[in-house]
């Protein structure tokens, strides 16, 4: 059905909190107010679209008119009235509210597979994905393909699991279809705990189906009756679309008895994680399901042999599946011309941290780091220097300015230190401290190893305890030797990924930044100004103005001072937050 | 409470057994995993406390003590945390006045907690206030929205 007017709001986490709901609301109070709805009838359409990426730009309204699309930024439930008169009944859009280049710049390089259909598809709307050819790829599977004919497909497109490991997708289900058994499950991992990352959150936000039809092809290739789609709590509106999805797709026989007429059935379970960051391991998740202790196992066996209740079980990312229906769609070979020899295809990333246009991108594996940051994410936010890239999370590393010109693939970004893990990439500027951010790694591994091997429970503890005494000013020689030491019995040690890779953001920081560990280690500075201990402020008495601007920023109230008159900071109550240091216009205050 | 406990239990059995589905079920209804609750389906069940405790000390999802009226939640992830998520945890101690170690205001109005990462880190950094997502808080920002809470209810 082709509609003469379309208005899409974006409705992600991102886009809701800017204010979505309320745009949505003024576009529809609008639209009817002014009898535009009643005019055209059928043929004007407002719906939800999921995250298109750009979230720092949100909320974005596409406004299709005569099928001319115009994109508009930063909009507010205020503006919704001049663009309903100026673009929609006149038809001038507002081109002061409309996006820039950047916009488009931030798109360019990008090639969306995955997130295709985020931004256009009605996340809530089954029919809105079917009428993008979504299921499209299954019924052709069901009625032309055997199982072994679709896991050929997928092997033949070189697709590598997009959590982490990127173990070859065919290969798994190939494993999993030979073994003999009465109930065989398939795993949607969606248990995002990398802090610092939210492509799954924002693929079953924004394509919901997507996931579904992949899972449902999964299920069809290894024979499995039952699926689980394991999912963060902290996504409560990930949960509410899927479960919503799955409804849909019930009612439309795409899952449940006989599929489609088929002599295939097949039903998926919402199972919601419980908070453990460990829960993301395959064992660990399955003993979760199973409803004890996320622990995991020694591995052999493998779950594709031994897994959910003892069943053979493939454990799939959220990437991973939503991938399937486009490669059944569009052909092995097509998928297989994006990306480099060994890793093909696209891979999605969250792009965050000290960057202008952050937000979620989806490149071709292989496209090298420099284009990433400054081409896609346009440089360096406030044009501060770039210092490091953080890639994988907790497992993985910081890649600094000299390597920008690394490929960005699995083996390529091993190679630095670092891995794709599941893609986060946070940008570090200047006024990030390289050992803080080890140590806020180590912080988080520590708290979230679940205890059950000692390399990993005691290891990670004590690898903290030494990056706190040197970001404390009581670090000793031969410190960083010792590091290196510990994180290589660990990694070595270490029963599952959790601990074999916690040390990654040590050694590659201490491989890069070795001379800023020394400065805190022998000279007791922190040359980032971020480690409390070994700074202070002080107000700059020749540059205060007394605007007042720091009083009001400082959360501890140790700032005083009358208006145009020189401040002050007590260094007794200052929690050397740094809060005041960015908030003054005027440089006015050190630190050091 | 029995009541409750008691209809807890049928979907225990409707659950294939899941103890986190039970302690799902016991958050949602009390805000907290109370002891007496443990205590009653460690009877019931004839499982002993400590594994019911020990999957609750597990997962961060779990509270054994209860909670304030309003959830006042800070992401501490990685973006959240190289735009100063820190600050807002320091702002709000001091703003809630509440003792060394303790998240819940002593009226039990404010409970506040950190939570790895909620996946908005486009809009770092973030706060999340009785389920309702805020991007690009700044301490001043966080405290006017507890102000309005603290006046309208």
């Amino acid at each position: 059905m082709k509609h003469d007017l379309t208005i899409r709001v974006c409705m992600g986490t991102g886009g809701m909190a800017a204010g979505g709901s309320e745009v949505m609301k003024a576009f529809k109070k609008q639209v009817k107010a002014r009898g535009i709805a009643a005019d055209i009838k059928k043929h004007c359409h407002i719906h939800k679209v999921g995250c298109r990426g750009l979230c720092a730009k949100d909320v974005l309204v596409d406004i299709i008119r005569k099928g001319v699309r115009t994109t508009y930024q930063f909009i507010k439930p205020s503006m919704v009235e001049k663009i309903i008169d100026e673009h929609i009944i006149n038809g001038n859009p507002v081109e002061e509210w409309v996006v820039g280049e950047d916009y488009h710049q931030f798109h360019d390089k990008q090639i969306k597979i995955v997130l295709s259909g985020c931004g256009s598809v009605d996340p809530e709307d089954i029919n809105s994905y079917i009428s993008a050819d979504g299921y499209k790829a299954f019924k052709q599977v069901i009625s032309d393909a055997s199982p072994s004919e679709t896991i050929e497909t997928i092997k033949k497109s070189g697709l590598r699991g997009r959590g982490g490991a990127g173990f070859p997708t065919g290969i798994k289900w190939e494993i999993c279809s030979k073994e003999k058994a009465l109930h065989k499950y398939i795993i949607c991992n969606a248990d995002e705990g990398d802090p610092g990352a939210f492509m799954d959150r924002s693929v079953i936000e924004g394509n919901p189906h997507a996931v579904i039809e992949g899972m449902i092809i999964g299920a069809y290739a290894i024979g499995a009756d039952k699926g689980y789609v394991y999912i963060r709590a902290e996504y409560p509106l990930a949960v509410e679309r899927l479960k919503n999805a799955l409804k849909q797709a019930r009612r439309k026989n795409f899952l449940g008895k006989n599929i489609l007429g088929a002599k295939f059935s097949f039903d998926i379970k919402v199972k919601l994680g419980a908070g453990a960051f460990v829960c993301g391991e395959e064992t660990a998740l399955i003993a979760s399901i199973e409803g004890q202790r996320g622990m995991p196992k020694a591995k052999p066996p493998f779950p594709v042999y031994k897994g959910l209740w003892g069943k053979p079980t493939v454990i799939n990312n959220v990437e991973t599946l939503a991938n399937v229906p486009y490669i059944i769609r569009n052909g092995a070979q097509w998928y297989a011309s994006f990306g480099t020899e060994k890793s093909k295809g696209t891979k999605v990333f969250a792009l965050t941290g000290k960057i202008k246009n952050s937000g979620l991108i989806e490149v071709p594996m292989g496209i090298p780091l420099r284009q990433i940051i400054y081409d896609i994410g346009g440089g360096i936010e406030n044009n501060k220097a770039f210092k490091a890239v953080q890639t994988g999370g907790p497992s993985g590393g910081c890649i600094p300015a000299e390597m920008l010109d690394t490929p960005v693939d699995f083996e390529s970004l091993a190679k630095v230190g670092s891995i794709v893990g599941s893609g986060g990439m946070v940008v570090l500027d200047e006024d990030n401290c390289i050992v803080n951010i080890a140590k806020f790694f180590l912080q988080f591994t520590q708290s979230e190893s679940c205890g059950k091997c000692t390399p990993c429970r005691i290891g990670t503890k004590r690898l903290l305890e030494i990056l706190e005494r040197i970001t404390s000013g009581n670090g000793r020689a031969g410190d960083i030797e010792l590091l290196e030491d510990l994180a290589d019995a660990i990694k070595a040690t270490s029963l599952c990924g959790l601990g074999q890779t916690a040390p990654n953001p040590v050694l590659s920081t201490i491989r890069y930044f070795r001379e800023e560990y020394e400065a805190h280690i022998t000279k007791k500075k922190c040359p980032a100004g971020v480690c409390k201990d070994l700074l202070s402020y002080i107000v700059l008495a020749e540059f205060c103005k007394g605007c007042g601007a720091c009083r009001r920023v400082c959360p501890a109230g140790a700032i005083s001072g009358e208006r145009k008159e020189k401040h002050t900071i007590n260094p007794d109550v200052c929690v050397k937050c740094g809060a005041c240091f960015e908030a003054c216009k005027f440089k006015a205050i050190g630190k050091g | 409470m029995e009541n409750i406990l008691e209809k807890i239990r049928t979907d225990y059995e409707r659950h294939e057994g899941n103890i986190i589905s039970l302690l799902q079920d016991i958050q949602n209804e009390f805000g907290y995993i109370p002891e007496d609750a443990v205590n009653w389906f460690s009877r019931q069940l004839d499982i002993p406390t400590s594994r019911f405790f020990g999957i609750a000390t597990f997962y961060s999802q779990f509270h054994l003590a209860p909670r304030g009226k309003n959830i006042i939640t800070t992401c501490c992830g990685t973006a959240c945390h190289v735009k100063g998520s820190e600050r807002l945890i320091t702002g709000l101690i001091k703003e809630l006045d509440l003792p060394d170690g303790e998240n819940t205001t002593a009226d039990r109005r404010f409970t506040i907690e950190k939570v790895n990462c909620v996946g908005a880190c486009s809009i770092a950094p973030v706060a999340v206030i009785n389920k309702k997502v805020y991007g690009k808080m700044t301490t001043d920002s966080l405290l006017k929205e507890v102000k309005k809470i603290r006046d309208n209810t």
